[in-house]
């Protein structure tokens, strides 16, 4: 699963006279991949080593001029190329100190932008959409260039492609509230011009998009849109496509919705989404689904789950680089450097490590493109007053009573088949989720109960139902969610295990769980005499100096309600790597707790008092070894330190002993019946047989 | 070479024997092997190990001990006799009777004049040896209990008694106790079996007048017999120490455990610079799953036999060359000789076991199958006959006739002759009487035609006798011209009647024309015992197989060795074939291929094409498995002459059937084992 990491401060912003620009023009990378190169919107340059946040060296122009466009470094001459006052190239080193000493070139026509192509040279974009290498542009200064571009028609932003050794530079362009797409192929050239569909309600409330990526992935490249209201489109532009068009014509660009982003209304103001790699895109400007609306977010496209989440602080520009695993985020009054990892992910990864595998009817997730690609069920169209009234801006949902929705909901639910319903069922609880925190004496819980047991939520669909469970201490709809939910985040995970551990045991007594789980629990919980524990006593292996005087646990230290839930929690898919973190906030006394109810289970397990036909209620004995493997990790030093956990470890590493000795016991019998199994399978002949042998 | 369809009969339950006592000559290199029941085998240590002779067993008669007095064989056993054996014609020669009630225990001095045997009255009792018999000489002073075992002084003068408890050193001369010498008490087991008597199993009397004992408490202990003390004891086992042998230059010292183990000692010194020497416990041989009860250490080998009724040789590899046929370990299970006999032409086998025949009808399957192919069994296997045998005598020999129709056997005191009817599913046993003048026979065997018997009776002369409807009549007796007055153990015919061949433990092969019956030649002495020998059916050529792997083939007509025989001879037979250990039990020829020879021993069979060239020095020579995996062109430049079939082990028979499909009687060795007794260490789990 996708991950981010603490952020650091690069560098703090230059205050500009627009609040919403942040002040840096763009950054580049260098040769080093640990350096970046920073562009401010004014006169200065500076080279910044990024794991040691410090500036390495700065250049600055002089009063008056103002760099109009990003430096980049040229790897094949180890220079740097920006452009002053719209046409000045300016051309340095690193070990140069002052600009104006530099290499500079007046050029004929206004340049957009320089882009740095690897192994490919520098290609200069001039703002009329001409494509020059930077070489032959200096090798003659004052040519004429050609304007490419119509009448009032803008670049509105740029990114470069290398596909094997073709070379790519695309933009988009405005031109009366329509949006184009050129690619310039480079060496051979030759332009392709794409008109984007227009977005939004009315055409002549046509949206701009706001960002715009591109990447080059088996033969196709793959442009990545981001607009307004928050959807996310991917074309595809093969690379082998027709010939450029007559001039004037524009082939419309095919495109798929990736994401569609919640945007709670307002349309975005200041967004963009890039590619991380396959199937992974970052997303910066766009609110959480569950926490608020500045946030940096990684989806997982291809499961259309949220993999990340990290809330920025400030104000959100809308700028976004990614270089070497690392994110560049201009925000407030500063630059922050936000280290993610996005591994290969598979579907178990990217729902979670899905440990019980087929012991609970898997929840469906809902997918995004059935939802926005119209595939809508026709028997829904009857219901569809109602649909209109649950959803997101529902007026019912926001004003109605808390008896009503839940009517509402269940009517709902007994008509259609809630497989159909699943798009509308997550808008639904996310409205009823966030009416219910904005608005606390609403909350309609047997509500949320059903809607979560159609098994159609997930985590990622509504990720503030499960805390808000947790506040309203709804512990029924907890154990739900644990059971449905197969995305829970391990922070929200490890949050439900604090929350169980440290609820009194009286309010946890009075709720009302699912009804086998507990009698399951109640069967087991209770105390049991001292049986031999697979032909080992716990005490057994000889005279110990450290045994402790204190009987060993047969009776389980915790109420039947609080194991229900906590069997759910250790029940719960994770990931081993990031629950630790988050274990660690663990205090000692729920620490202690836990540790001895595992212990408990352990021991229950060992006396075979789990039977077959729990399997589904009962957590396995591997899930219980796990939980004990990383609660002795996360915290072996406080475990040292405590005096009170001094007893529960000695027991359990004798008893642990004693399983080794067993365990080393059925391995040297496994290997002697194996022998058997070998031996027999030569010898079948009986007494007499006929066969056919040939003597060569 | 082609296809054959396999009959693999597993159902004949032979079981060796337990070895009970051995003996060694030094001088003529013949190891003597009792079984439990009764029989004494010579294997020939000059001559690979090779069964020589078997003399069969008797009811009633066990051996608890043999010794060799000189070139004589005794034995003693629970009955009370003294036996010695006629080892020409393959029989006790006479009994004596020791009057001591069951003797334990019987031992010869090194000259060879006396015997001194050990009775369950607590005596000891000197025999003297005579010609032709032993005359009893004198009693020595009686012991308390039985006297299980006795040790001569390699001097003469003493002898060394184990009994319960102790041991005690007699003058020979006198009979008495020497007055010099305490007796020796033995140490009891301790713990629960404390109250259990020590019975001393075995004695060593060494030169330096150390006495060195075993017993059933597990110890090997090493006393002074002048001063009467214990030197040293060694906790060998939990259980008995059943045997000791000590090497002719009492440098070294195997003891036998009822677990299985052999564990040698040597007389080294301690450390290096000290002189003092003293028995040091060396090494531990297992070789065997049940009690040792009979040891030998000849001067390369530790030989051991015991209740698993393998003979097991064990060589030492500091005395022997590395990599020649010596150091090769060997373990003796089956004779050397065919126990098996096949109707071929009725398909019909017969066992021989000590107490009764066998007669079996093999199954049919009517299906034809790819190689590597089970057939499904259409008839079964059918046990025609179980004939116990008459009188207390063992079965030494028996024969089936090709067509089935006719079975003799052969003990030390009665042949018989039957007949057999088959009737499809009846079958009928009528007993054909044979003329007086044949008493008893060491070989039988029927003409091709099934028209005569031949038996071999004393000094290799065999008796003709010519078989009609219920009749056998005495025709003739075919003598060699030689002064040999041994047994024979092989005998073939030819199938075309003209000739019979005989071969005795002189290694020397007669052969005599049956049509004008009479001695035709005696093929060229070869120095090692032919162990396999036969007629081939139509080129009147002798094929033997020798004890030492060599083969040659001699043509009758020309009275010499035949050119593919010189050729073989010339090259030299392949290391690999004349490193193996088993003997060649069995030569048959192929009726359809004239060039085919079929042999087989223990562990293999084969079939050599005389078409085709022999096998190089240092080509594979069980290249069947290569062969398999080339194709057609590469394997006829690849074959050679010996094709050698691994598939099947442990093998007492192998046989060409007349429909040209093999017969091949296995006896694993596993099912032997699980019919013995529990050992008394029962092996467990990863232990």
């Amino acid at each position: 699963m996708a991950a981010l990491y603490e952020g650091y401060t690069l560098c703090a912003l230059l205050k500009t006279p627009n609040s919403l620009v942040s002040g840096i023009n763009g950054i580049e990378v260098d040769s080093d991949i640990d350096h970046v190169v920073v562009t401010d919107s004014t006169r200065s340059v500076t080279l910044y080593k990024v794991s040691d946040q410090k500036p390495l060296g700065s250049w600055t122009l002089k009063q008056g001029q103002s760099l109009s466009c990003p430096a980049v470094y040229n790897a094949g001459t180890k220079e740097y190329v920006s452009v002053s006052d719209g046409k000045v190239i300016r051309v340095w080193k690193a070990e140069d100190l002052l600009l104006d000493k530099a290499f500079k070139a007046t050029l004929s026509a206004n340049v957009w932008r320089v882009h740095a192509v690897p192994g490919g040279g520098l290609f200069v974009l001039f703002v009329r959409g001409a494509v020059r290498l930077l070489d032959d542009v200096l090798a003659a200064p004052q040519q004429p260039i050609e304007e490419v571009l119509g009448q009032e028609e803008n670049i509105r932003s740029v990114a470069t492609v290398t596909a094997e050794t073709q070379h790519f530079v695309i933009f988009t362009t405005e031109q009366n509230s329509c949006h184009f797409l050129y690619v310039q192929r480079l060496k051979p050239n030759s332009l392709q011009k794409f008109s984007l569909e227009p977005q939004g309600p009315a055409p002549q409330e046509a949206q701009a998009p706001l960002s715009f990526s591109a990447c080059y992935q088996e033969g196709h490249i793959r442009l990545l849109c981001l607009y307004p209201d928050g959807h996310v489109y991917q074309s595809l532009v093969s690379m082998r496509g027709p010939p450029a068009l007559p001039p004037g014509g524009a082939a419309p660009l095919p495109r798929t919705q990736l994401l569609g982003l919640h945007v709670g209304g307002a349309l975005l103001e200041a967004a963009s989404a890039i590619y991380l790699d396959d199937c992974h895109v970052a997303v910066v400007g766009a609110p959480h689904p569950a926490a608020g609306p500045d946030f940096l977010c990684i989806w997982n496209t291809n499961f259309q789950t949220l993999q990340a989440g990290k809330e920025i602080p400030g104000k959100v520009y809308g700028q976004l680089w990614s270089y070497a695993g690392k994110l560049f985020i201009p925000h407030g009054r500063s630059l922050t450097v936000i280290p993610y990892e996005c591994p290969t992910s598979s579907l178990a990864t990217a729902l979670g490590k899905l440990k019980r595998a087929g012991s609970r009817v898997p929840a469906c997730v809902p997918s995004w493109s059935s939802l926005l690609d119209g595939r809508t069920p026709s028997d829904l169209i009857e219901s569809s007053q109602n649909i209109g009234r649950a959803g997101p801006h529902g007026v019912f949902v926001q004003t109605a009573t808390v008896e009503a929705v839940q009517r509402e909901v269940e009517a709902l639910l007994s008509r259609a088949d809630p497989q159909d319903l699943n798009p509308w069922l997550g808008q639904l609880a996310c409205s009823l989720v966030s009416r219910s925190s904005t608005d606390p004496p609403f909350y309609p819980a047997s509500g949320l109960a059903a809607l979560v047991r159609t098994g159609s939520l997930c985590h990622s669909v509504c990720p503030e139902l499960l805390l808000l469970a947790l506040e309203k201490r709804d512990y029924l709809l907890a154990q739900l969610c644990l059971q449905a939910f197969p995305d829970v985040p391990e922070n929200i995970t490890c949050c439900c295990l604090k929350t169980f551990l440290s609820a009194p045991e009286a309010e946890v007594q009075t709720a009302c769980l699912e009804p086998s789980s507990l009698s399951f629990m109640e069967t087991h919980s209770a105390p049991q005499r001292g049986i031999e524990l697979n032909g080992f006593t716990s005490t057994g292996g000889g005279p110990d100096p450290e045994k402790p005087s204190s009987p060993p646990i047969h009776t389980c230290p915790l109420g039947v309600h609080k194991a229900v839930l906590l069997n759910e929690v250790i029940q719960t898919p994770y990931s081993d790597a990031f629950l630790l973190p988050h274990l660690k906030d663990l205090s000692p006394q729920q620490l202690m707790l836990f540790l001895q109810y595992l212990h408990f289970l352990y021991l229950q397990y060992s006396q075979d008092s789990f039977k077959q036909e729990d399997k589904s209620i009962a957590p396995t004995l591997t899930q219980i070894m796990d939980w004990v493997c990383l609660l002795l990790d996360a915290h072996f030093t406080v475990l040292v330190m405590t005096p009170e956990a001094r007893g529960l470890l000695v027991n359990l590493h004798i008893f642990v002993r004693s399983q080794v000795r067993f365990c080393s016991e059925l391995g040297k019998l496994e290997g002697s019946l194996q022998e058997i199994q070998t031996l027999r399978r030569q010898k079948e002949m009986g007494q007499y047989c006929i066969q056919v042998i040939k003597i060569f | 070479m082609g296809e054959f369809k396999v009959h693999r009969v597993r159902f004949f339950d032979y079981m060796p024997s337990a070895i009970s006592a051995m003996a060694f000559n030094v001088h003529t290199e013949r190891l003597a092997v009792a079984r439990a029941d009764g029989t004494v085998e010579i294997y020939n240590f000059a001559d690979n190990c090779f069964q020589e002779k078997v003399i069969p067993g008797k009811d009633g008669r066990t051996v608890e001990a043999l010794c060799w007095a000189g070139q004589r064989l005794f034995s003693t056993g629970l009955n009370g006799e003294i036996v010695e054996y006629d080892l020409e014609n393959l029989r006790s020669k006479y009994t004596v009777e020791a009057y001591g009630g069951p003797v334990w225990t019987i031992s010869s001095n090194s000259q060879g004049t006396q015997l001194a045997v050990g009775c369950e009255d607590g005596t000891v009792k000197i025999f003297e040896l005579v010609e032709d018999s032993i005359q009893f000489q004198s009693n020595f002073d009686r012991l308390k209990s039985r006297v299980l075992s006795l040790s001569w002084h390699p001097s003469g003068t003493q002898i060394a008694a184990g009994t319960m408890d102790m041991i005690r050193v007699f003058n020979v001369t006198t009979g008495e106790t020497c007055t010099a010498l305490l007796q020796m008490m033995v140490d009891r087991a301790a713990g629960a079996n404390k109250k259990k008597e020590v019975a001393v199993w075995s004695v060593v009397f060494l030169s330096d007048n150390t006495v060195i004992s075993g017993d059933s408490a597990g110890k090997v202990q090493v006393w002074d017999s002048q001063m009467g003390t214990l030197i040293r004891t060694h906790l060998v086992t939990k259980w008995d120490v059943m045997a000791l042998a000590v090497s002719r230059d009492e440098s070294s010292l195997l003891a036998g455990t009822s677990e299985g183990s052999v564990v040698q000692f040597q007389f080294i010194s301690a450390r290096l610079d000290q002189p003092d020497k003293e028995w040091q416990r060396t090494r531990t041989l297992r070789s065997h799953s049940h009690d040792v009860r009979a040891l030998v250490h000849t001067d390369t080998a530790a030989v051991s036999g015991g209740n698993d009724a393998h003979l097991v040789v064990r060589p030492f590899m500091e005395k022997v060359v590395k990599g020649s046929k010596e150091s090769a370990p060997c373990k003796i299970t089956f004779p050397h000789r065919s126990l098996v006999s096949c109707g071929k032409k009725a398909g019909i086998l017969l066992f021989q076991f000590p107490e009764r025949l066998e007669v079996w009808r093999l199954g049919e399957s009517n299906e034809n199958g790819i190689p590597g192919e089970e057939l499904s069994v259409t008839k079964k296997p059918e046990a025609l006959i179980h004939l116990k045998r008459k009188g207390d005598d063992h079965i030494c020999c028996s024969t089936l006739s090709p067509c089935g129709g006719w079975l003799a056997y052969a003990s030390a005191s009665s042949v018989r002759l039957f007949q057999l009817q088959y009737d499809n599913d009846s079958i009928a046993l009528t007993k054909v009487k044979l003329p007086k003048v044949l008493r008893w026979a060491n070989q039988l065997c029927f003409s091709a035609d099934s028209s005569r018997l031949f038996a071999s009776f004393s000094q290799s002369s065999v008796l003709v006798f010519a078989l009609s409807k219920s009749e056998a009549k005495y025709v003739h007796t075919l003598k060699p011209k030689s002064v040999s007055k041994q047994a024979v153990h092989l005998m073939s015919t030819s199938d075309d009647g003209q000739w019979l061949a005989t071969a005795n433990s002189d290694c020397e092969v007669h052969v005599y024309n049956l049509k004008k019956l009479k001695y035709h030649c005696t093929v060229p002495v070869y120095g090692s015992c032919p162990s396999a020998m036969a007629i081939h059916p139509t080129g009147s050529n002798v094929v033997m197989v020798h004890a030492d792997q060599k083969i040659f083939e001699y043509s009758l007509e020309q009275k010499e060795y035949t050119e593919w025989s010189r050729s073989l001879a010339k090259k030299g037979l392949h290391g690999s074939w004349l490193n193996r250990v088993a003997p060649v039990t069995h030569v048959s020829f192929s009726a359809s291929n004239p060039d085919y020879i079929i042999l087989h021993d223990m562990n293999m069979f084969c079939i050599i094409d005389k078409s085709l060239p022999l096998p190089e020095k240092d080509s594979d020579l069980c290249n069947q498995n290569q062969l398999r995996s080339m194709n057609e062109a590469a394997r006829v430049k690849d074959s050679h002459a010996f094709k050698i079939c691994e598939m099947f082990k442990n093998l007492l028979c192998v046989g060409l059937m007349e429909d040209h499909s093999l017969v091949v009687v296995e006896r694993p060795l596993l099912d032997i084992a699980t019919r013995l007794p529990a050992p008394v260490r029962q092996k467990k789990f990863a232990t």
